[in-house]
């Protein structure tokens, strides 16, 4: 029915268990409830995910920064093939739980985290931190483009992985692939060297992603990423993540309840570090099981 | 009741009267810098009318020619203004230049660890000693070199048998270049620490967050990144320290040597030893001829020279500062 | 998807699949990722810091245990004599004494001078080129040698208008005197000042301004009742860094002051005759004690130079009292 899943890149550990492969869920839009809340907006999937396979598993993981609990005991999974949102009002432990899958929350030193996190069922904590950010990548809030150029942006994350300095012409068709998967390079491709800081808001996230692109990364990591852009350039960004589901497993933390309920297949809410609930979108925006989820998801609060 | 109002005439100190005044202090102001660029040229012009472009040449041996510069002053008959500046020029190019580069390298590491590296009790020494050097008076520093780093490269590091080679000529006694890089370079590098501290800790931390986010080490992230980022810091930085090591005067003329002599690369392993003095303690070690009208003249074209030098560099630094100002918030 | 450049394999830490405690800032992440270029840079950070340390305690160290062997508390209160060993030639009360007028007349002019410039520029600042301008004045003035201001200085106070403040022999006037050498040195520490305030009242909000101006207070009065108290630490701070500038420039004073030991005053009235006169410093004092000077006395001067460290270290210790002070009281809101 569709193109085969791409192979896994795994490491080479002697009695690891081999990878499970979910059957994708079936649904079709078309049977849709009304969503209550008044979501009236199309849903933006193209079509139900494919397939989704196994990329990160997170068990039972607790975050305290100094005593104060951010994040307590959470257990997901997060597939390729499909977007997981993480959604819930603000401070109830979202962006910590998404720092903590690339192991961003250890930078602050009072952070402590307990349970496991693992990637391909290896314990993260067991890869080298730089080697973990790069097969777990992170776009943020802000977008935050290098003070270089367009070129350069792309080139720095790619020569920070080879172990010989690459010259600009060998590294020249990584950087277009990268800038062409993020649908930035028909607007840059004439002038590579432009600043980037002197891209528009949108174009310079669509950068972010791109550079978080290039690493090559298994699971690409988002944290509100269209918060501090315009519509138009948040419609761009939401059709640019739905088509990367395949190639990466995406987790977007976002407070838009639309824009999860416009680009998520999972959805995950979470209200003051609890897990409330775990679902897939259109149960949980149609039919949720708990009462507060249908209670944020209703508007009561937020 | 409000003092500063009287009832009829509005306030006292009225905005537009405090305005002009201060506007009147600071005309002023630049008035005397504009004063002593013109004053120092003028006076100094006599000097470089007689001697052209040769003053600053080879040419002699340069005490001679500032000896005789003021007797024939004092003696009030024709004034001679032969002068050939260019071992002074050489001394101060070579030990400005030497300190600063070697600074420069210090000064980025020493600041790249404060900042990033070091473990917090290791950041919490290193602050106040940085300060702390860098505020002990250049007098000091000169006492500290002549009466223990001079001695010590006279009598342990020269052997005898430099010292007879060149007997004739001038004498390794431990005034030398290797004092006057080494001390200098200690004075310079704390202030170019500081300026290079603040430049990396004023870079915007999404930045480092993100590279570390792609899965780049902390170490090139601070280096690719941060430095990168902060090169206008250290472009006014290194401004500074060398406007700071072309002007010192006093602390100089107490270590590299009382002899207006050329340090010669090509002597080989002495030439580290060779006395030498810069411009600026020329001026201080000849301070009793201004009397004398053609010293005088000598001096301040020597001042010009500084002078010039600094307000070149600020330029060099400006215009250095304004080009790398195209990829980025610099 | 290819990858066309290769990513290394992580290699698990030896001793089997330990759960690492939790990591902090600093700690390195290990060795996979860090190319030898890298490791070496960070030991050449750690040697150079080290050496920075080390050289600081030597110097330190050095002059504390020459200062504290030949520093006698009578040596401030007596004045340089003539004699053949350094025992019998008294002590430097006039440099210790010197020291402080330059630094009290230096400050006198460069503080009003330097936070009316420092206002002007922050809160007035028409035109704009002017400002520029002024801006660029106070950054050349920053980086002129003191020696080019010294000389600058003779020109000025040889000059036979201002004759009354110096000494003046047959109509040629002297030009050294306490007067000259501190109007010059309050050039040196004007640039620290400016800097320094102008921090100062950049770092009150608009809004504050704003509401005193909404109550019909003019500028001059907003900012002598309201910014400039506010910006109290940041005066205090430019003060105290162009003190200890101030103290120790040599070079000014050796033009300017002239190379006695003792105070030469000028003329009857007291004590415009002393300022009128030549002096000396400890730093000119040190100068002179060293063997580049007329002296020769080491031993003098390294507890001139011991004296002159105390005070900028205690100048210093202020600075630090300032800034700890003022972070405890909190910053704007905004």
């Amino acid at each position: 029915m569709t193109t085969p899943p791409p192979p896994i890149r795994r490491l080479e550990l002697a009695d690891a268990p081999p990878a499970q492969v979910v059957e994708a869920p079936v649904h079709s839009d078309s049977s849709l409830p009304a969503a209550p809340g008044g979501f009236t907006g199309a849903r933006r999937s193209i079509g139900a995910p494919q397939f989704s396979i196994r990329r990160m598993e997170i068990d039972d993981v607790s975050v305290s920064y100094a005593n104060r609990d951010a994040v307590k005991g959470v257990s997901l999974p997060v597939r390729q093939g499909e977007v997981l949102s993480l959604i819930g009002p603000s401070g109830c432990g979202k962006t910590t739980l998404l720092r903590s899958l690339n192991r961003l929350t250890e930078l602050t030193s009072t952070a402590t985290l307990t349970g496991r996190i693992l990637l391909d069922d290896v314990d993260i904590r067991l890869i080298e931190p730089t080697l973990l950010r790069r097969r777990v990548t992170m776009v943020f809030q802000q977008p935050n483009p290098f003070p270089m150029s367009v070129f350069d942006n792309i080139a720095y994350v790619l020569r920070e992985q080879g172990s010989r300095r690459q010259r600009k012409k060998a590294l020249e068709p990584a950087v277009h692939s990268a800038l062409d998967r993020a649908g930035l390079f028909e607007e840059v491709k004439d002038n590579l060297d432009h600043p980037a800081l002197k891209l528009s808001g949108g174009q310079q996230q669509r950068l972010c992603i791109a550079r978080a692109l290039a690493a090559e990364p298994e699971v690409l990591l988002l944290d509100e990423p269209c918060s501090a852009l315009d519509p138009q350039s948040t419609q761009v960004i939401e059709d640019l993540i739905v088509k990367l589901r395949d190639d990466v497993a995406v987790v977007i933390v976002t407070h838009n309840l639309q824009q999860a309920y416009r680009i998520a297949d999972h959805v995950a809410f979470m209200y003051l570090g609890d897990l409330v609930e775990y679902n897939s979108a259109t149960a949980l925006f149609g039919s949720p099981r708990e009462q507060r989820t249908q209670e944020y998801v209703s508007g009561a609060f937020g | 009741m409000d003092e500063e109002f009287s009832p009829e005439y509005g306030p006292r100190w009225s905005d537009k009267r405090v305005e002009q005044m201060l506007g009147a202090l600071v005309c002023a102001v630049v008035g005397l810098l504009l004063a002593m660029i013109v004053t120092v040229l003028v006076r100094g012009w006599p000097s470089f009318a007689h001697n052209g472009l040769a003053w600053f040449g080879p040419g002699g041996s340069v005490d001679e020619q500032l000896n005789t510069i003021f007797l024939s002053g004092e003696s009030g008959a024709h004034y001679v203004y032969t002068f050939h500046a260019w071992p002074l020029i050489w001394s101060t190019l070579l030990i400005a230049g030497g300190s600063v580069f070697i600074a420069l390298f210090s000064a980025l590491f020493v600041a790249v660890f404060v900042v990033e590296f070091a473990p917090e009790w290791m950041s919490n020494i290193l602050q106040p000693v940085i300060r702390f050097l860098a505020s002990i008076p250049s007098v000091i520093y000169g006492l500290i070199g002549v009466l223990v780093l001079v001695p010590f490269i006279g009598n342990h590091l020269v052997t005898e048998h430099q010292k007879a080679s060149v007997a004739g000529v001038i004498s390794l006694s431990g005034y030398s270049l290797l004092a006057a890089i080494t001390v200098l370079t200690v004075m310079i590098a704390p202030l170019m620490v500081s300026i290079f501290s603040d430049g990396l800790r004023s870079v915007k931390p999404g930045w480092l967050e993100g590279s570390l986010a792609l899965g780049v080490n902390r170490w090139r992230t601070t280096w690719k990144i941060g430095v990168r980022t902060a090169r206008p810091a250290i472009v006014a930085g290194t401004v500074l320290a060398v406007a700071r090591a072309i002007g010192e005067a006093v602390m100089l003329a107490m270590i590299s040597g009382s002899v207006g002599f050329a340090p010669n690369p090509a002597d080989g392993a002495i030439f580290i030893y060779e006395p030498s003095r810069p411009l600026a303690p020329t001026i201080v070690k000849n301070i009793d001829q201004l009397s004398s009208p053609p010293s005088n003249a000598t001096l301040f074209a020597i001042a010009t020279v500084l002078l010039f030098s600094a307000a070149f560099l600020s330029l060099t630094g400006w215009a250095a500062r304004r080009a790398m100002r195209k990829y980025g918030a610099a | 998807m290819e990858s066309s450049l290769a990513t290394p394999p992580a290699a698990p830490p030896p001793g089997g699949p330990q759960i690492p405690s939790n990591a902090t800032k600093g700690a390195v992440e290990g060795s996979a990722t860090w190319r030898l270029s890298d490791r070496i840079g960070l030991a050449i950070c750690w040697a150079l810091g080290l050496l920075f340390c080390a050289i600081a305690v030597a110097i330190a160290v050095y002059l504390f245990i020459q200062g504290i062997k030949y520093l006698k508390p009578s040596m401030l209160v007596t004045p340089a004599a003539a004699g053949f060993s350094e025992g019998e030639t008294g002590g430097f009360s006039d440099a210790f004494v010197g020291t402080l007028i330059v630094g009290v007349m230096g400050m006198a002019i460069a503080l009003p001078a330097g936070i009316a410039i420092a206002v002007w520029l922050v809160e007035y600042g028409r035109p704009a080129a002017l400002a520029r301008v002024t801006e660029s004045t106070i950054e050349a003035i920053a980086g002129i040698p003191s020696i080019v201001l010294a000389l600058f200085g003779t020109v000025i106070f040889s000059n036979t208008a201002l004759a009354f403040l110096s000494r003046s022999n047959e109509g040629v006037v002297f030009g050294r005197s306490f007067f000259a050498a501190s109007a010059m040195l309050s050039l040196v520490a004007l640039p620290l000042i400016v800097a320094s305030v102008r921090e100062g009242l950049h770092s009150i909000p608009r809004h504050v301004r704003e509401a005193s101006y909404a109550v019909g207070k003019t500028k001059a009065a907003t900012t002598r009742r309201i910014l400039l108290p506010a910006s109290r630490p940041q005066v205090a701070t430019g003060a105290m860094l162009g003190l200890g500038r101030i103290i120790g420039d040599t070079a000014i004073i050796v033009v300017l002051l002239g190379a006695t030991q003792n105070f030469a005053p000028v003329g009857g009235n007291f004590p415009f005759n002393y300022l009128r006169g030549a002096g000396t410093t400890l730093t000119n004092f040190v100068y002179e004690a060293s063997p580049t000077g007329n002296l020769n006395q080491p031993q003098k001067a390294y507890a001139a130079a011991f004296v002159l460290l105390l005070m900028v270290l205690a100048l210093n210790g202020a600075v630090d009292i300032i800034h700890r002070r003022a972070r405890k009281v909190g910053t704007w809101s905004s």
